[in-house]
């Protein structure tokens, strides 16, 4: 009997007042009640548009039965058969723009809650250790991965799975890329990425910490160590900066620096050696889950914080959980406003910034209405920390020392559709060839890639 | 065969400056002159960056001086144990083409770095002189191995018990007034030192090479947190760098962004000894 409730089963929550002063995880996912009563809101459509809505097409309708059913093993064997990390994914998704986005029941009422019931069953099989274990026999040959974020995770998994030899190589001294540097603890728990790396060395794949390709190796010299195809996964690391006076104050923060220095470098914990900026007012510049990342993390560090981006709601491109968690514990939205300058002290440390306000002329190329510049609406805003959130670029290191690889205007590696580049045997996806995205969008990336190189390697 | 980044031999150079050569082949093979290595002495430990002082075989040699917990932290590690992490090389490596008579001016523990840029140039052929600077006598390190790598060395003491009786400024400074000609001048140490050396030799028209020593995480330009500028330009050391123009560096502000965590690091240090001592005492 279908549940026909026009909202989605509430998940628990820490209360905001709570949760704004810890690092422990937000929301607290179903309980087996609750996930079988949101189940039931699916229909089971004969044309599922939920599973074109997501990048790796994992056949929703099918696991959700399964739930329902309560054969969670059959479950997750659903879900993992088209996504190699779905607790992460469960958590961190933009669902409203994918699977959700496109639910018939989202017509009239919410959509049906597939993100929080892809997390129910992913973390049931964490807790019970079940994995997937369908490998095919090895076929001795290497596949280098560089960069263990989502997508080189994703590629190394589905090529381990398929018998080839893979080794991973990232330049941290812990795997997971953004899951583990950038996304924090209290949205992603860093234990649930540890099990899925953890997962994916079950199926044989190698990971070299400390290894920064380009530098220690280039992509040539991997291939003299008998790497037959490599992936480049090394992601959009590089922090853009406003390019404003003031912006190398003492005080101002790229979130990347913000954000590693608070879960990589695990400053969150008490009695921890990395140090974090203490600030009483924090503006955070910029409107994406990175900046809604960054501010709730500058709350949790005690200050008050500004979320200051320069169009309006309707345009913030965080996920809509992100902003209303946001919000919730208390963070300020100044909307429509755009920093001109960053003002310090006698000693170099920020004092105060000032921004004008803007107002949404015309739609640009991307669709959204351009903000356009108020005049005469100057104003100062007292603030003794920056953090600069406007996005990130492919890292250079490898695209200058790799001959032959071509890359476009933006520093993003130039791929086809199947995830080859201007190399035979390079192939790459994720951040690194199309510029900062989400994490869905990189494993989407990864398993494309997996898949050609896997058809380049038997035909070759 | 050695482990993973095992410390294979230490020495005390003085009670606060040790030289360690940790097991990692690789990085020995690869690293050249003015590049770092960024280590983690202990799992949750910080990442410390050291430039590489020299590679041998499948060693890889840093120098460091306890100046804070994490140092410190490292220098409780003995030969035979193994550091939790050991990345590298990283930044560009010293531009050493193109001269063919330098000064290298290094500045306490700054001579730990100026030691393998002389090296490679006296190696080339390029007639090195090199200045080393110091407080006191007593923390005078590497003197024969600077010996070796110059034509000429000179060591001075700000308090004049060693040496030339001053700052390496002042030797540079008198060096210059007896008409030595220098196409390059490479200065490497604390912030004031190269920002001294930079205004003289901007007067003596003299280009210079500073190696920038920032605040760092990554080192391969994800946060953003090394970022120095030069030129009115934003780069970053740990790419881009760690050697910039020194005639172009904005070291005022440099100095000020090193301050950043001044007050947590001095909290940490004090916590560090009390626990040594603590320890002493139970």
């Amino acid at each position: 009997m279908a549940n026909m409730s026009l909202e989605k089963t509430k998940m628990n929550e820490q209360l905001p007042d709570v949760r704004n002063k810890n690092y422990s995880e937000v929301a607290l996912g179903y309980t087996p009640e609750q996930a079988s009563n949101e189940a039931a809101r699916c229909l089971n459509c004969k044309n599922p548009a939920c599973v074109s809505g997501c990048p790796v097409n994992v056949p929703i309708p099918r696991f959700i039965k399964k739930i329902q059913e309560g054969d969670m093993q059959g479950a997750y064997d659903e879900l993992s058969s088209a996504n190699a990390l779905p607790a992460i994914c469960g958590r961190v998704c933009p669902q409203e723009n994918q699977c959700e986005g496109k639910c018939v029941r989202g017509i009239k009422g919410e959509p049906v809650g597939i993100g929080r019931l892809e997390r129910f069953v992913a973390d049931w099989a964490l807790e019970n250790n079940v994995t997937s274990t369908n490998v095919a026999p090895s076929n001795g040959k290497k596949v280098a991965i560089i960069g263990s974020g989502p997508a080189g995770l994703t590629c190394a998994g589905e090529l381990a799975k398929k018998g080839y030899s893979v080794t991973i190589f990232e330049a941290f001294h812990v795997a997971g890329g953004v899951l583990s540097y950038g996304i924090p603890e209290f949205r992603l728990p860093k234990a649930i990425v540890q099990k899925e790396v953890d997962n994916l060395k079950k199926l044989g794949v190698d990971i070299e910490l400390n290894m920064v390709i380009g530098k220690i190796l280039s992509i040539d010299e991997l291939f003299e160590m008998g790497y037959e195809a490599v992936f480049i996964g090394t992601g959009a690391g590089l922090p853009n900066f406003m390019k404003i006076p003031g912006e190398s104050l003492v005080g101002v923060f790229s979130a990347n620096e913000y954000l590693t220095r608070i879960n990589l470098m695990k400053a969150y914990k008490e009695n921890n050696p990395t140090p974090v900026y203490k600030s009483k007012k924090v503006a955070v510049l910029g409107g994406g889950n990175v900046a809604m990342d960054a501010a709730r993390c500058a709350k949790r560090q005690g200050a008050e914080v500004h979320i200051v981006y320069r169009r309006s709601e309707a345009e913030l491109p965080a996920r809509a959980e992100e902003v209303h968690h946001a919000k919730e514990e208390g963070i300020i939205f100044d909307l429509l406003c755009n920093p001109i300058m960053i003002e310090g002290d006698d000693q170099g440390k920020v004092k105060s910034m000032k921004l004008i306000r803007m107002e949404l002329g015309e739609p640009d190329a991307s669709g959204r209405r351009r903000p356009v510049p108020i005049e005469g609406s100057e104003f100062e805003m007292d603030v003794d920390t920056v953090i600069v959130a406007i996005g990130t670029s492919p890292n250079p290191l490898i695209r200058s020392t790799t001959p032959g690889l071509d890359t476009n205007k933006w520093g993003c590696i130039t791929t086809a559709e199947d995830g080859s580049t201007s190399r035979e045997g390079v192939f790459a996806g994720g951040d690194a060839s199309t510029g900062a995205a989400t994490v869905i969008l990189a494993m989407g990336a990864g398993k494309t890639a997996a898949k050609s190189i896997d058809e380049y390697l038997q035909n070759k | 065969m050695p482990d993973k980044y095992q410390i294979v031999k230490k020495d005390v150079l003085t009670p606060d400056i040790s030289r360690i050569s940790v097991y990692a082949p690789l990085i020995a093979k690869k690293a050249k002159a003015g590049q770092f290595i960024i280590l983690r002495a202990t799992e949750d430990g910080e990442r410390i960056p050291l430039t590489v002082s020299s590679c041998e075989g499948d060693e890889v040699t840093v120098i460091y001086q306890k100046v804070g917990d994490s140092t410190m932290t490292l220098d409780e590690l003995d030969v035979g144990e193994c550091l939790a992490d050991f990345v590298g090389p990283l930044g560009m490596p010293t531009d050493i083409d193109g001269c063919d008579n330098v000064a290298v001016i290094g500045g306490g523990l700054g001579c730990a770095i100026a030691l393998p840029v002389a090296a490679a140039l006296h190696k080339k052929g390029v007639h090195v002189d090199l200045i080393g600077g110091f407080r006191t006598k007593d923390i005078v390190i590497l003197e024969k191995e600077m010996s070796e790598a110059s034509d000429n060395l000179y060591i001075c003491t700000d308090d004049g018990s060693y040496g030339f009786s001053g700052f390496v400024t002042g030797k540079l400074q008198e060096l210059l007034d007896s008409g030595t000609k220098y196409d390059r001048v490479y200065a490497i140490g604390p912030l004031p030192m190269m920002k001294f050396v930079c205004k003289l030799t901007a007067t003596a028209d003299i280009p210079t090479i500073v190696s920038m020593n920032p605040i760092m995480i990554d080192g391969t330009g994800m946060c953003g947190c090394c970022r120095v500028t030069v030129d009115g330009q934003v780069k970053f050391a740990c790419v881009d760098g760690p050697d910039f123009d020194g005639h172009k560096v904005d070291f005022d502000e440099t100095i000020a962004r090193a301050a950043t965590y001044k007050e947590f690091e001095a909290m940490r240090r004090e916590n560090h000894k009390c626990r040594l001592e603590g320890m002493g005492n139970g």
